[in-house]
């Protein structure tokens, strides 16, 4: 049961009405999407519950944290190296991107075959809907795709904007800049907070962050057991979560859950006797979007992996922690960060990898890759992952679309039949 | 003892019984209305016992309407590689071009879908489309075909959104463009979309043409024009579906599989 932030709301400006109705829609979706799920671990009643508090306990943690001179940086990328931002004790929160809300607000500042991932952060931005983004002292963008790039010179207007600069190659070269923008960052973080960012503190923000990683490892690991032991859309739930709840908390958490889900393991129970065990690859999936998953795991299969900034892309590598002073501290997340595989990087080889080595090791019969519609570097890229993994002989299917509803009886059917064909 | 598809278009529904005694089959096809349940019923009244297997985009409403029929489901893209693998057992790419979807899908030797392709929630280039322009153009859809074919040239229209292709036409009607050279560049630019979705899952021969909009006489010379003899329309082509459905409900329950084309059903179902 929410508790009662109207006050809350109300300082922060939102506009209650419209978002009144954002939190009854979120709630129904929730509803249908998860809590019908059966048998599921008792360890996820805390993500419940963090869902049904979605914009109200964790909010109001950041208020009383802002009282307390602490600051709160929101983010929509797992490009910003968050240890600086924890180093400095401020708060790191992913910010909202994944539902269709205010959408006429940012249409018009926006162009029409605008991604919905940026039309949306715009439009919670525009139409004052994002509890997490009215509480931010500083929000910071990068330079990924060209699409948010701009978008963020708008969003400046109404916000306080920092941009990143994200190389486009891998070469020497790059990675200077990556180190100069890495270091300027760090200097941003410090004249924000007031605070001194040293070998101390990174070094805690490190392990801090790296725990984190660890046990979302340790997550994935378990839930490619046979049979699955844990929903796909419940994992992509928690992958979601893990971008705006505390992280120690997180961590243990889900660490207890991961204790659960190892027994279920030895008791050999699974969530979804006979479906065909799949696996997600592509662009991101930030809460509450959970259409494809949850359309996948209605058609016969189960997600098993999800190969995409809300999966592993984020939590794959570990920031190097053997480090003691603060340059080498420093020069581990330049290194840790720029291994990251986002298709904004041309080659992206390391991607191609990456997919058919998850894909075997998973042992999925196939592939499913999302792409949200007038994304270009993920639709582009999508032919070259098609290729690889035909080479490894597991078949892909192509899906681009975006948050609305009106395509989900094609979706199904195109779902539905790659399910039937690699069954 | 028998089996029945049903497949459930946006246009159209078709339904096929196979007797597996015999290896007979034969086919109904209804419009689909707006109350294709009520379309259904009528369909499947004095079904009792038999086996039932539904496709088409009305699968689920069907399945879950008739719940004491237990009808089992099954996706078109499926259905439609089934019904043709079987009718044309040399067949390794089905064209399939609908009401609302149009499908390209490779099978193998076997008959196994290898893959397949299908156009988004956008109706360019299915049968939507040219239904859409033989309203526009004041056409029967039935003879929009052999209208389109006594065109004295290929006028080329652009756009494959449904909307602005109605505009380009008005343009060219304007301009004192023939109706009938406006409708061969409606139905050229269906074929060009079609060419385009083959290429992309990598044409191979022998090309099975089937679905609703195959009835259209333009649109075949015009696919036969750049496939040749590597393209073949199914006989009764729209309901290779409903005959793929009947197959995969067939699967669960040996017998006779079907021979020959099929006919169309002669009286109440008991009598099929």
């Amino acid at each position: 049961m929410p508790g009662n932030h109207q006050a809350m709301w109300e300082r922060l400006n939102l506009d209650l009405d419209a978002h009144a109705s954002l939190l009854e829609v979120l709630g129904k979706f929730y509803g249908d999407i998860y809590l019908s799920q059966q048998g599921r671990l008792q360890g996820m009643e805390y993500l419940d519950f963090v869902l049904s508090e979605i914009h109200g306990l964790r909010v109001q943690e950041l208020q009383q944290a802002k009282e307390q001179g602490r600051k709160v940086v929101g983010t929509f990328c797992v490009f910003v190296p968050e240890e600086l931002v924890w180093a400095a004790d401020a708060i790191q929160v992913g910010l909202c991107a994944g539902a269709e809300a205010g959408t006429a607000a940012a249409e018009k500042v926006l162009p029409r075959n605008t991604c919905a991932l940026i039309k949306s952060f715009v439009g919670f931005k525009l139409s004052r809907l994002c509890p997490f983004f009215e509480s931010c002292d500083l929000v910071v963008g990068e330079t990924t795709c060209d699409g948010k790039k701009k978008a963020y010179e708008i969003l400046a207007d109404h916000a306080p904007v920092y941009v990143m600069e994200i190389p486009q190659m891998k070469q020497a070269c790059d990675r200077q800049l990556w180190q100069a923008e890495v270091r300027r960052f760090k200097t941003a973080i410090e004249n924000l907070t007031g605070r001194a960012i040293d070998a101390a503190n990174l070094g805690r923000a490190i392990r801090l962050i790296n725990d984190r990683r660890r046990v979302l490892q340790r997550l994935n690991r378990l839930r490619a057991a046979d049979p699955t032991p844990i929903s796909g859309r419940d994992v992509l739930l928690i992958n979601q979560v893990s971008f705006y709840d505390d992280p120690a908390r997180f961590t243990q958490k889900v660490g207890e859950l991961c204790d659960q889900i190892e027994a279920k393991i030895s008791r050999g129970e699974g969530v979804a006797d006979g479906a065909v065990r799949v696996m997600l690859s592509g662009c991101p999936m930030a809460i509450p979007n959970w259409k494809l998953p949850y359309l996948i795991e209605s058609s016969g299969a189960v997600v098993v992996g999800e190969e995409s900034c809300v999966g592993t892309r984020n939590t794959r590598d570990l920031t190097d922690d053997s480090g003691q002073t603060l340059d080498a501290m420093l020069n581990a997340i330049v290194d840790r960060y720029l291994r990251i595989d986002c298709a904004c990087f041309t080659p992206n080889r390391e991607r191609l990898d990456h997919i058919v080595e998850m894909a075997r090791e998973l042992k999925v019969k196939g592939v499913i890759h999302y792409g949200l519609s007038f994304c270009t570097p993920y639709a582009m890229e999508s032919f070259k992952v098609e290729q690889a993994l035909s080479q490894a002989g597991i078949p892909m299917l192509g899906i681009e679309t975006d948050y609305s509803m009106e395509d989900v009886e094609q979706l199904k059917t195109r779902v539905e039949a790659f399910v039937e064909m690699i069954r | 003892m028998a089996v029945i598809g049903i497949d459930i278009g946006s246009r159209s529904i078709e339904r096929v019984v196979l007797n597996q005694t015999t290896g007979r089959w034969c086919w109904d096809k209804v419009p689909t209305t707006f109350d294709p349940l009520r379309q259904c019923e009528r369909l499947l009244a004095g079904v009792n016992g038999t086996r039932v297997m539904a496709t088409g985009y009305g699968r689920k409403l069907v399945a879950e309407h008739f719940s004491a029929l237990e009808i089992a489901t099954v996706t078109e893209i499926q259905a439609y590689a089934h019904g043709i693998g079987h009718l044309y057992p040399r067949a390794r790419m089905v064209l399939d071009i609908g009401g609302q979807d149009t499908k390209v899908i490779a099978l193998s030797e076997g008959g196994r879908v290898m893959k397949f392709e299908m156009n988004d929630r956008c109706a360019a280039g299915t049968g939507k489309f040219l239904e859409f322009m033989a309203t526009a153009l004041q056409v029967p859809l039935e003879t929009f075909g052999d209208y389109a074919l006594g065109a004295d040239k290929r006028v080329q229209i652009n756009s494959m959104c449904t909307v602005f292709a109605e505009s380009e036409a008005t343009s060219l009607m304007a301009r004192g463009e023939k109706p009938e050279n406006i409708a061969m560049g409606l139905h050229l630019a269906i074929v060009q979309r079609v060419l385009a979705m083959l290429r992309r899952v990598g044409v191979t021969e022998p090309v099975v043409f089937a679905g609703g909009v195959a009835h259209n006489s333009c649109v075949r010379r015009l696919l036969h024009e750049h496939l040749g003899d590597d393209l073949v329309v199914a006989q009764n082509p729209d309901v290779a579906g409903a005959l793929g459905a009947a197959l995969a409900a067939a699967e669960k329950a040996p017998g006779l599989l079907p021979s020959g084309h099929g006919e169309r059903c002669c009286g109440p179902l008991n009598r099929c």
